[in-house]
């Protein structure tokens, strides 16, 4: 016997269930399949999700008791060298109030199981523990549907939604999105590393359900372009570092161990003092940027999320653009079922809703910049180096003149980057991002 | 002929906390899953009537949560799944436990007449044991305890035969239906869900039956019903390995000190093996 849907959407994350919950309210018949446990349960990332994204799906995201770990109230950004750092930070009360959960921390296991009971409340079907192995296809190429690894598998769809996230064998093997390539993508470790809600608050300076946001660049990722993170949840702070699987594999750096030194920083021990690590995750980020970006639209199928790559390394945004592309696929799916035509003409819409939107346009603006972090190592270690030393120089009070320290910084800037060379980066720092 | 598998929702670890204050089972921070020994009592009990005909009634007395174990039982196989939950009915012991599964047992009996009813030997939270016979005895209900092996029914003679396994040996009984089993795990595997299976499973109303629709007496229910008092739960020290018969002075010298010890240190046991031995080559 042969399951039949409207829309079978693989994979339970954000992008998936965004786009579940707009379907099952417009009363489509919709599955979606997971290969996790249960949705989230093979989910991780830095862990902020936007309000206005999701407010977009479920207005009601609240009352609807999403779980919140913190409200950001302040973020903060480092540029660390081995031993010391520059910190500037912005917060500002009106994230407590008028714009509360504009940024908000969650854990992705909850908050993802969560989100999918919601589109299980409107009428989807999630089913769990299922893995997707192929697409049913007709004589001309068109998706009809998946094959799972279940016995008696096979699932008719009139159009399927690709959500599988960044590590994809489905994409891989259909062909549907080039085979990754190893710069394509970051490799993070994060640990959770818990710690009592008081301690917290008093570390990071906020109020019982306040947090900080810390996004760390520097000589953490060891010369290898990558970011690190500290984000505060309820209970816990989420310590990661990420970086190019490329550069990875060339230096043979290994992440836990880049992580272990992250974290007896001077700038960041004092934070996760006395903590007890209770989680270890790892995940890859999508981080080829624009020119990645596969086909969004085919003959029956649909690509959202981080399988299409969509990720803005540069503001850490990645879950919202999920969530924004499952609505885009979903209201493009509606029209095309109601037309009763699933061609990739028909399904294009969906592309063009996404070019005009923020997704495309951001991911455009910004489609330099991972080249510019891939092809600038000196962002993550002559020039923190540098940093360190000028503001050691010039706060170091020891009867020197500040004219001679002057000149001192500029000889190092000289010896360690030139003063062409770092005229250079900053012209292409800026271009990539304009 | 209606089967009854009991099962029970179980925290995914062997390493239990316990509350001090109430002395009750910790589950926050803890996955819960179905008692691995139950699923294998499910799958039996499906296999029985995909053979036999029948059908499969899985019961669990729990929080509601717990419905996530009955779907995997359905997905399974099981016709139909009943959710014991009620405030009345929760800090039982396996007393009020057994009392409150038997009540629901006898409830579908009514509808059906129930002829198997399976748990798992134990319960990897409590590892009691104790259910599974509790619900026999007050079923009056013959009891196959430790059961590894299902070797049939006849259903003209209302029998079953099944392999059950006890120190050193197993025993293979001929007993007249209605029976309580408690399974092992060799009794194989439950299998991997068809999709339709699942997509059944995910469906499926489950009934939810309370102390009110049992019937059951209060006083027999929930902590009132449970003279259990735990003093402490710990986890029993980890065997220590056997001894090391060193075979760098040669195979033949190490092979003799191990045949030494054992018909001196061991002799008790070693007569007992032999006879079993001899026992089974007259047979």
């Amino acid at each position: 016997m042969n399951e039949s849907y409207d829309v079978v959407i693989v994979g339970a994350g954000p992008a998936g269930i965004s786009a579940a919950c707009i379907l099952a309210d417009a009363g489509i018949k919709t599955m979606v399949i997971e290969r996790g446990e249960y949705a989230g349960s093979k989910n991780t990332s830095g862990g902020v999700l936007y309000g206005y994204n999701l407010a977009q799906i479920l207005p009601d995201f609240v009352a609807r008791g999403c779980p919140i770990e913190r409200n950001i109230v302040e973020s903060r950004i480092w540029y660390l060298s081995k031993e010391a750092g520059l910190s500037i930070g912005y917060r500002d009360s009106i994230f407590a109030n008028e714009r509360k959960n504009n940024v908000f921390t969650v854990g992705r296991a909850k908050f993802d199981r969560w989100f999918a009971e919601q589109a299980k409340k409107k009428g989807a079907l999630i089913v769990a523990s299922t893995v997707v192995v192929d697409l049913l296809k007709d004589a001309s190429g068109k998706v009809t549907g998946v094959v799972t690894n279940r016995q008696d598998g096979e699932v008719q769809a009139k159009v399927v939604l690709l959500a599988d996230g960044v590590n994809s064998p489905l994409a891989a093997k259909t062909g549907f999105r080039p085979e990754l390539k190893p710069e394509h993508v970051a490799l993070a470790v994060k640990e959770t590393i818990e710690l009592p809600s008081e301690v917290i608050e008093q570390r990071f300076g906020v109020s019982a359900a306040d947090g900080v946001t810390t996004e760390v660049l520097g000589e953490v990722t060891g010369g290898m372009d990558g970011v690190s993170i500290i984000y505060t949840n309820k209970n816990s702070i989420s310590i990661s570092v990420g970086a190019n699987l490329a550069q990875f594999a060339k230096t043979k750096m290994k992440p836990y161990e880049m992580l272990e030194a992250y974290k007896l920083h001077p700038m960041v021990a004092p934070l996760i003092a006395g903590g007890k690590p209770i989680e270890y995750t790892a995940h890859w980020l999508a981080e080829g940027g624009f020119y990645t970006i596969p086909q969004l639209a085919g003959n029956g199928y649909l690509i959202a999320g981080d399988s299409a790559m969509l990720f803005n390394a540069l503001h850490r945004e990645g879950s919202n653009l999920a969530m924004a592309s499952g609505k885009m696929a979903a209201e493009a799916i509606i029209a095309a079922l109601k037309k009763n035509d699933v061609s990739k003409q028909s399904l294009s819409s969906y592309s063009k809703a996404m070019s005009e939107s923020f997704v495309l346009k951001d991911m455009n603006k910004y489609r330099g910049f991972p080249g510019f972090l891939y092809n600038t190592h000196q962002l993550f270690d002559e020039l923190p180096h540098v940093a360190q030393f000028a503001a050691r120089e010039m706060l170091t009070v020891d009867g020197v003149t500040k004219k001679h320290k002057q000149k001192l910084i500029m000889d190092e800037v000289k010896k360690k980057i030139g003063l062409l060379n770092l005229a250079k980066i900053a012209w292409r720092g800026w271009r990539s991002v304009k | 002929m209606q089967i009854v598998c009991c099962v029970k929702q179980v925290p995914d670890t062997t390493q239990v906390k316990i509350d001090p204050a109430t002395n009750t089972l910790v589950r926050a921070g803890v996955e819960s899953i179905c008692n691995p020994y139950d699923l294998v009592a499910v799958e039996a009990a499906v296999k029985i009537t995909e053979k036999y005909g029948g059908s499969v009634s899985v019961i669990t007395m729990g929080i509601p949560s717990a419905e996530v174990q009955l779907r995997e039982c359905l997905s399974l196989g099981a016709h139909q799944a009943i959710l014991v939950s009620d405030r009345a009915l929760a800090g039982a012991d396996t007393l009020a436990t057994s009392y409150t599964l038997a009540s629901a047992i006898q409830k579908l009996n009514e509808i059906d007449p129930v002829q198997i009813v399976m748990c798992g030997k134990q319960a990897i939270d409590g590892d009691t044991a104790q259910t599974g016979p509790g619900i026999a005895t007050r079923l009056g209900f013959t009891q196959l305890t430790y059961v590894s092996q299902i070797i049939g029914l006849d259903i003209q003679k209302q029998t079953i035969t099944v392999r059950r396994e006890i120190e050193n040996a197993s025993q293979i009984i001929e007993a007249k239906l209605p029976v309580m089993l408690t399974v092992e795990l060799e009794l194989g595997a439950a299998r991997y869900a068809t999709l339709p299976g699942l997509i059944k499973a995910i469906k499926h109303e489950i009934k939810v039956w309370g102390a009110k629709e049992l019937s059951c007496t209060a006083e027999k229910c929930g902590l009132k019903g449970s003279p259990t008092s735990v003093k402490t739960i710990f986890a029993p020290p980890p065997r220590k390995g056997g001894p090391v018969y060193d075979t760098t002075e040669g195979m033949d010298q190490a092979v003799n000190s191990l045949l030494d010890t054992l018909f001196q240190k061991e002799a008790a046991i070693m007569s007992e093996i032999l006879s079993n031995d001899s026992k089974v080559k007259n047979a």
